[in-house]
């Protein structure tokens, strides 16, 4: 069978789909983050499938954006995670409810 | 090598593998991300889900996005996370069977199901060009920055990162600072009373 | 010199704001001598613009002036001016000259009053209004002025308006005015429409009175009608006239000066101005003389069975005004000011007599309490006997020839109609002696009771005194006028009195009386015999000692007909109930229970909406999520249907 750009994308949808489903199923804020990092890729996946269909050398240019700011993105989660241990002891998402109306 | 090849039409035998594989490799990442109860597990599966995603990189001549993928992502990420990780001592088993939130569940795969269900569709109606339906028509492509030139795909990544994108570059460049430095700063032990305090010297200690 | 008519306006006014200002440091007396001063002067100023008006000849006698402009909006521009004519001047005249005596009278009736500055500064506040009201020329000023003596009679009947009766009567008086006006008002709309000016003689077109021809019969009887309604409520006619008896809770100078001689007249007054519109319609002026006749029968009625001697002479005034009216529906408008003119005098003369009186008895104002007063207060009894012969139509006192005048000029007429209402007048006339001569006796005739406990345990009283004399000069004036006032016009005489004086105000508009002098001779004899028939039969049933006769005295007569009863029933009780619910029902449950629901509303959203709010970033993720598949969705809609 003929291997489409739409295998790609159905691929990157899927990755997308699951990292969503464990961001919002799971407590463990660490395990959250890394659904993050899991959503992220499949949208440099995209991105890299359509530089390749439409010719374009900016899709990867945006890609490598996307990985920096991933990266810092997650120096300062990791950061605000080990803050907040120190104070709480968590690491269950569902113990930050304070902003509970 | 660049070749120029055109999707969906000469897709040979090794591709296929290829991509079934690393789709293989990726989904199972995934889905061990998802459902591993211990956080290092969730890690380790992380990293092999980003092996997969490499490997496609390279299947679509993105060989330098690839390998920045691997050592930022693999290599600095994913090991950043096992650091805090191990760090805080947080490496136990959660329970990943009850839920203490009402609702939360069904509704996350359900909407979840639209989701993908959306993108899919979307994708289909589109001929799995650009988005909406109704925007398909002639790309005007910027052909100067055509995968098929003779210069190398990081020759040109390269090109397009220090003119087209120049200023994004800058930005993201004292993005990286800010982000540093917040995270020294977030991460700093609070100051204690007796700060002209200071500590024993070896000399000290062992006399 | 009759361009100084504005300083009739001026001198009560400058009179009123100096009072204002400085009234209460001038003090007692001389705070009530500066308002005297002020009406004085006015009189001073009406007998030279008089004077300088009966030099203009006959048929030149109206003199308009206008001094600015008001209000000028659209097509109607309305000036602030007077009209000098006899009719104007003859009001002017008595009312200045009554007014001016009243003032000299409070001064010792109201000595040592707490409020006695506050008191001459409404009195000359409401002479420049009815100034106002009789000079203005044209209609709104007029009305200017209406409002202005309405006030004044509130705030005078209210005077001591501690006295919950006294604040109630003010209240009232002013409330029947005020229903009275809105249909002045009406009328004021209906002429401005139809003539587009609302000045008398002068402005665009000639005035009123120059465009009538645009004054259809339909409009000119609603116009007719709508000011005989007014009038009705400023003059105490049917039906608004149930707020004269309960105005005597102010003060008795108030009474004699607003109730007596003045304000209760500006009803005549305006119909007799408005003449040249009265006579465009037959039918309002057949109902004019209805109403008036019908008041001056049910008022004396009641007359006949009060015990207040105040209350007695209120429904007299209503009685008498009620043939004022009579007359002006009957196109006899001369005899009706004529009447005017007298009862001013005797009116007024009786309520000070009767102030007097009261004065003396220490505010007692019953009659059955009263007796033998002619042994004590020998000035008051002559003057008041003069005011009770003159208002029982004795001749040759002024009431005679006054009332004689009505009554002939309704009998002249040719419809049966009128012949009714004229033995109405007369059978009036009866019992108008009668009333007034029970007054009389019970007051000034037979034994003393005052000296005894009273039927309500009251304390015996003193021995009365007589008034001091600024009390009684007024007292002697007014009678001597009453006496001899019949002069002004006597049948026989037509050059120089009050008919040929004023006939160029109606001309064309005055009936044509066409009575055999053997027909008058015949009316004349008649009205004595009324009177003495009633004079005769009073004196005779009230001068024993026994004064208890409930059998003369009904029920039904001392309830005024039970007439406040029954617009109590009919207008007051309902009105309470619908205020009632709209208080508790439509402002508590519906007004408040929307502010209240809407307040509710919001608390119940905010508490429901709240729920939202958990604190778990795992939801407001769900949130995100929602969000997007409801967006992808949306999209994917849009390219299914273009």
């Amino acid at each position: 069978m003929s291997l489409s750009g739409a295998w790609y994308l159905g691929l990157a949808a899927l990755v997308f789909t699951i990292g969503a489903v464990g961001l919002l199923v799971r407590r463990n804020v660490l395990i959250m983050f890394m659904c993050i990092e899991l959503m992220l890729n499949a949208a440099n996946l995209t991105f890299v499938t359509f530089s390749r269909m439409l010719n374009d050398i900016g899709g990867q240019a945006l890609v490598f954006f996307v990985l920096v700011v991933a990266a810092a993105e997650v120096v300062v989660g990791l950061g605000i995670v080990v803050t907040n241990y120190r104070r709480r002891a968590t690491t269950v998402a569902d113990d930050l409810d304070s902003l509970k109306g | 090598m660049p070749h120029a090849f055109l999707f969906a039409s000469s897709a040979t035998a090794p591709d296929v593998i290829v991509f079934a594989a690393s789709a293989v490799v990726i989904l199972m990442g995934a889905v061990g991300v998802v459902t591993s109860s211990n956080p290092v597990h969730a890690a380790l599966s992380l990293v092999m889900t980003l092996f997969g995603v490499a490997v496609l990189f390279i299947e679509q001549e993105a060989d330098f996005l690839a390998a920045v993928q691997i050592i930022v992502y693999a290599g600095a990420i994913v090991v950043l996370f096992l650091f805090v990780i191990m760090f805080l001592g947080v490496d136990r088993a959660e329970d990943v069977t009850t839920e203490p939130l009402v609702g939360q569940r069904p509704l996350a795969y359900f909407f979840a199901a639209i989701t993908l269900g959306s993108l899919i569709a979307m994708g289909v109606t589109a001929h799995w060009v650009t988005g909406a339906h109704q925007v398909v028509g002639p790309i005007q492509g910027h052909v100067t920055k055509s995968l098929s030139s003779p210069a190398g795909e990081p020759a040109q990544l390269g090109k397009q990162l220090f003119t087209t994108y120049l200023f994004a570059f800058e930005a993201t460049a004292a993005l990286l600072v800010i982000a540093v430095v917040g995270a020294v700063v977030l991460a700093r032990r609070p100051p204690t009373v007796h700060a002209d305090q200071d500590e024993p010297t070896q000399s000290e200690l062992s006399a | 010199m009759v361009h100084l008519a504005y300083l009739m306006l001026l001198l009560p006014l400058a009179g009123f704001a100096v009072l204002v200002v400085g009234g209460r440091r001038l003090g007692d007396p001389l705070a009530g001598w500066v308002g005297t001063a002020a009406v004085g002067g006015a009189f001073v100023v009406a007998c030279l613009v008089l004077v300088g008006l009966m030099q203009l000849p006959a048929d030149h006698r109206v003199v308009v002036q206008q001094y600015f402009t008001w209000f000028s909006a659209g097509g109607l521009s309305v000036p602030v001016g007077t009209l000098v004519d006899p009719l104007s001047m003859t009001m002017c005249m008595f009312v200045t000259g009554v007014s001016a005596l009243i003032h000299l009278y409070s001064i010792g009736y109201m000595k040592k009053d707490r409020d006695y500055s506050k008191f001459f500064i409404y009195l000359n506040l409401f002479v420049f209004s009815m100034l106002l009201l009789v000079l203005a020329n044209n209609l709104l000023l007029t009305f200017v002025g209406w409002e202005g003596v309405g006030v004044c009679s509130y705030f005078l009947v209210a005077f001591w308006f501690e006295r919950e009766s006294a604040a109630s009567a003010g209240k009232k008086a002013f409330i029947y005015n005020r229903i009275g006006d809105a249909g002045f008002l009406i009328a004021i709309f209906l002429i401005f429409e139809k003539t587009g000016t609302l000045q008398y003689e002068s402005g665009p077109g000639g005035g009123i009175f120059g465009q009538l021809s645009h004054l259809g019969g339909g409009t000119a009887t609603a116009v007719v009608l709508l000011l005989l309604f007014a009038a009705t409520g400023k003059s105490a006619q049917i039906p608004l006239f149930n707020w004269l008896p309960d105005a005597m809770e102010g003060p008795t100078p108030v009474s004699a000066l607003i109730h007596a001689a003045t304000m209760v007249t500006a009803g005549v007054y305006l119909l007799c101005r408005m003449n040249p519109v009265l006579h465009l319609t037959a039918h309002g002026t057949e109902v004019i003389a209805i109403i008036g006749a019908a008041t001056a029968f049910v008022a004396a009625t009641i007359a006949c069975a009060q015990q207040d001697i105040k209350k007695v002479l209120a429904f007299s005034t209503v009685s008498q005004i009620g043939y004022m009216v009579l007359a002006v529906g009957s196109g006899a408008y001369v005899a009706a000011i004529f009447l005017m003119v007298m009862h001013a005098f005797f009116k007024g003369l009786l309520f000070l007599g009767a102030g007097s009186v009261i004065h003396g008895l220490e505010d007692e104002q019953d009659l059955k309490r009263m007796g033998a007063l002619r042994r004590y207060m020998k000035w008051t009894t002559v003057t008041f006997t003069v005011g009770f012969l003159a208002i029982a139509g004795i001749p040759p006192l002024s009431g005679f020839w006054a009332k004689g005048d009505v009554l002939d000029n309704v009998f002249a007429h040719s419809m049966v109609l009128y012949k009714v209402l004229w033995a109405i007048g007369l059978l009036t006339a009866v019992l108008t002696a009668y009333y007034m001569s029970r007054l009389e006796v019970l007051a000034f005739g037979g034994e003393p009771r005052f000296d005894k406990v009273g039927p309500q345990g009251q304390p015996a009283l003193h021995e009365p005194h007589e008034s001091p004399w600024v009390m009684r000069v007024p007292l002697v004036v007014l009678a001597f006028f009453a006496f001899f006032g019949g002069v002004l016009n006597l049948p026989w005489v037509h050059t120089h009195d009050l008919e040929s004086w004023l006939a160029p105000v109606f001309s064309g508009t005055l009936y044509n009386n066409t009575l055999s002098d053997s027909s008058q001779w015949a009316l004349a004899v008649t009205d004595i015999a009324a009177a003495l028939i009633g004079v005769i039969v009073a004196y005779n049933l009230w001068r024993g000692a026994q004064v208890d006769k409930p059998a003369l005295e009904p029920a039904f007569l001392q309830r005024v007909w039970y007439w406040d009863d029954f617009y109590d029933t009919i207008i007051g009780r309902p009105s309470q109930r619908i205020a009632t619910f709209f208080a508790w029902v439509v402002d508590v449950r519906v007004i408040d229970g929307a502010v209240n629901g809407a307040a509710h509303l919001a608390k119940v959203g905010g508490t429901a909406a709240r729920r939202l709010q958990t604190g778990y970033a795992r939801n407001y993720a769900l949130g995100i999520a929602i969000g997007l598949a409801l967006l992808l969705a949306f999209m994917l809609s849009r390219t299914w249907w273009g």
